[in-house]
């Protein structure tokens, strides 16, 4: 559908309330895969390799091959349904999912079923605003990636038109939890925001459970949403899409708006949604109709008879437990009371994705005041001038050493933005900036007095003014004197300065 | 006894990538029909105190150690396919979607 025959989205919302769900593929970052002793090219030693380079028969379905479950994997699964908030399934056990597709040379997926190993969660998350929202996860459960294909011969790459594909088998097996929410009511235009916020805090659990790299870019953080509508005050509810190939946190926000606003269109004008996949077109900031939803029935799902149950005793469980990191939502609220900052300005932080930085800098020494002024204000200028993010551009460390330097007079604000600039540029630390520029603060007062006499010399009406108590008449002659000092010499000190010369004269 | 119906049966083959003539969904009809009528028998027997099993050895987590193994070469592992371009497995483009 075309973006101008959306409904738009404020009388979208008026007429009908949308209901969101969210599936989060997690690649974990295990040595291997899951069901084999293959490299797994989710962690970063074995990123980027050379296709089917990192397959073993396992990965290939070969006839006699058998799977075994990766320890890690089942432990670092459980770690993150306990962070979701999910109880552990006193015994869980694999099932196939069967379906012909190249990019599983089984024929099927070793997925789990009826008995996933996590379920009933709850996480807690946070819009820009500052409003939380608690999402229901329903189930947490371990499967395997399949393989990639590439698509040859037709004009886009896509499969439309293709002659052949070639398919590379390294990220068939990779380990994978599957975290599914309940349907999600309430979020009401905050819709598109809560899905966006939800996956960035299930990325943020996994990076402090250092179970991902959890980069959506790279495919190890994936999503893909469901919406439904249903009309004001009417129970059941409306038929669901699910919007696939959603890979960034910004597409997600902008995907459910679209799906909002156009199945409010078609209901709207007394038609039907289909129960279908849909594809989110980044360009177009669309989506396209895919295959129909099949049922669960069709991919047969039967116990997988090549592995056992997993059964996790209470005092894993419990060590898994008791080793859990912060919650992103409780580490906020600490932080937040720890730096005394206001509402706005913590957003300021925490929407910029600048915690770490900012933590990591009053770590090193800076005051909060300090760190979240530098990080939020000139660094973020100077990122979102160079389309990058903040954190790329300098470190905790280096800011913290910068704030130190104003701290200590040696550099005024405006000479610290020179050399951060130098940092940026990798002309080494602050110091060794301020060392090789020349751009410390003149402390010395003998230089300070000499461009003092000069400029009121220059200017004696200037002087009258002062010596007739109108002090405010010296700014004159402290701007004259930082040109003169070209910037490096600190105002309220010139101040001082002007108004002893000014009284002695 | 079970009803099977000749559509179900088309259906699976479907899924299963089969390809049936109709003397054969309608002879499979009659011959899957008599086979779930068997196991429904084993459900008249079986009672709460018999626990459903997936698997006939009463063991449970068997686990590897997270440790790189053998792998094959990509010569070795497209050895076997039918066509490939040395390093992958070339496939027909006629297939839909991803699942």
């Amino acid at each position: 559908m075309a973006r101008a025959e959306l409904m738009d989205f404020d009388q979208a919302l008026e007429l009908f309330e949308p209901v969101i769900g969210l599936e989060v593929h997690v690649e974990l970052n295990t040595v291997t895969k899951m069901f084999s002793p293959a490299p797994n090219p989710a962690n970063a030693a074995y990123h980027d390799a050379e296709p089917n380079t990192l397959v073993s028969p396992v990965c290939l379905g070969l006839p006699g091959s058998l799977p075994v479950v990766n320890g890690d994997a089942v432990r670092k699964s459980i770690s993150l349904g306990l962070a979701l908030g999910c109880d552990i399934a006193e015994s869980s056990r694999f099932a196939r999912k069967n379906y012909f597709y190249p990019d599983l040379a089984k024929d099927y997926q070793i997925s789990q079923y009826d008995e996933p190993i996590a379920h009933d969660g709850e996480v807690e998350v946070e819009i820009s605003d500052g409003r939380v929202f608690r999402v229901p996860i329903e189930r947490a459960h371990m499967e395997e990636d399949a393989g990639k294909l590439t698509h040859v011969g037709g004009a886009t790459g896509r499969i439309q038109g293709a002659e052949y594909s070639l398919v590379d088998y390294n990220r068939a097996g990779v380990p994978l939890v599957e975290i599914v929410t309940r349907p999600i009511f309430g979020a009401e235009a905050d819709a598109p925001e809560v899905a966006k916020a939800y996956v960035s805090t299930i990325r943020d659990i996994a990076l402090s459970l250092g179970i991902s790299e959890a980069r959506m870019e790279r495919g190890n953080l994936r999503c893909d949403a469901n919406v439904s509508l249903r009309p004001r005050g009417q129970e059941a509810l409306g038929i669901r899409t699910e919007t696939k190939n959603v890979n960034s946190f910004r597409s997600i926000e902008r995907a459910v708006r679209y799906e909002i606003q156009r199945q409010a269109a078609i209901l709207a004008k007394g038609g039907s949604i289909t129960q279908e996949t849909r594809h989110w077109h980044e360009d177009t900031g669309t989506t396209s109709p895919g295959r129909p939803k099949s049922d669960a029935d069709d991919y047969r799902y039967f116990p997988e008879p090549d592995l056992l149950p997993v059964v996790p005793s209470a005092e894993l469980i419990e060590e898994l437990r008791a080793a859990l990191p912060e919650a992103p939502a409780a580490r906020r609220r600490r932080l937040k009371a720890e730096w005394g900052f206001t509402d706005l300005e913590f957003q300021d932080v925490a929407n910029g994705g600048l915690l770490n930085e900012v933590a990591e800098t009053i770590a090193a020494g800076a005051t909060p005041a300090a760190a979240r002024k530098w990080w939020t204000g000139e660094l973020t200028r100077l990122a979102n001038a160079a389309d990058t993010d903040a954190a790329s551009l300098a470190t905790p460390a280096q800011v913290a050493e910068l704030a130190a330097l104003v701290d200590a007079g040696t550099l005024t604000d405006r000479l610290a933005r020179q050399v951060l600039e130098g940092v940026i540029a990798g002309e080494g630390s602050p110091q060794e900036v301020v060392d090789a520029r020349g751009l410390a603060v003149v402390s010395d007062d003998g230089p300070l007095i000499a461009a003092i006499d000069e400029a009121l010399a220059a200017q004696p009406d200037v002087l009258a003014k002062i010596r007739d108590g109108k002090v405010q008449a010296a700014g004159a002659i402290i701007g004259a004197v930082m040109k003169a000092m070209r910037g490096q010499a600190d105002a309220a000190r010139v101040r001082e300065l002007i108004l002893e010369r000014a009284a002695a004269e | 006894m079970s009803d099977i119906t000749a559509e179900q049966v088309a259906h699976l083959a479907n899924l299963a990538r089969i390809a049936l003539t109709d003397d054969e969904v309608t002879s499979l009809t009659k011959e899957l029909g008599q086979i779930m009528h068997a196991v429904e028998q084993v459900s008249e027997v079986a009672t709460p105190d018999v626990p459903a099993t997936s698997h006939p050895i009463p063991m449970q987590n068997v686990f590897r150690d997270d440790v790189v193994g053998a792998t094959l070469t990509p010569a070795e592992a497209v050895a076997g396919a039918p066509e490939h371009d040395g390093a992958r497995f070339k496939v027909s483009a006629i297939l839909g979607e991803e699942q």
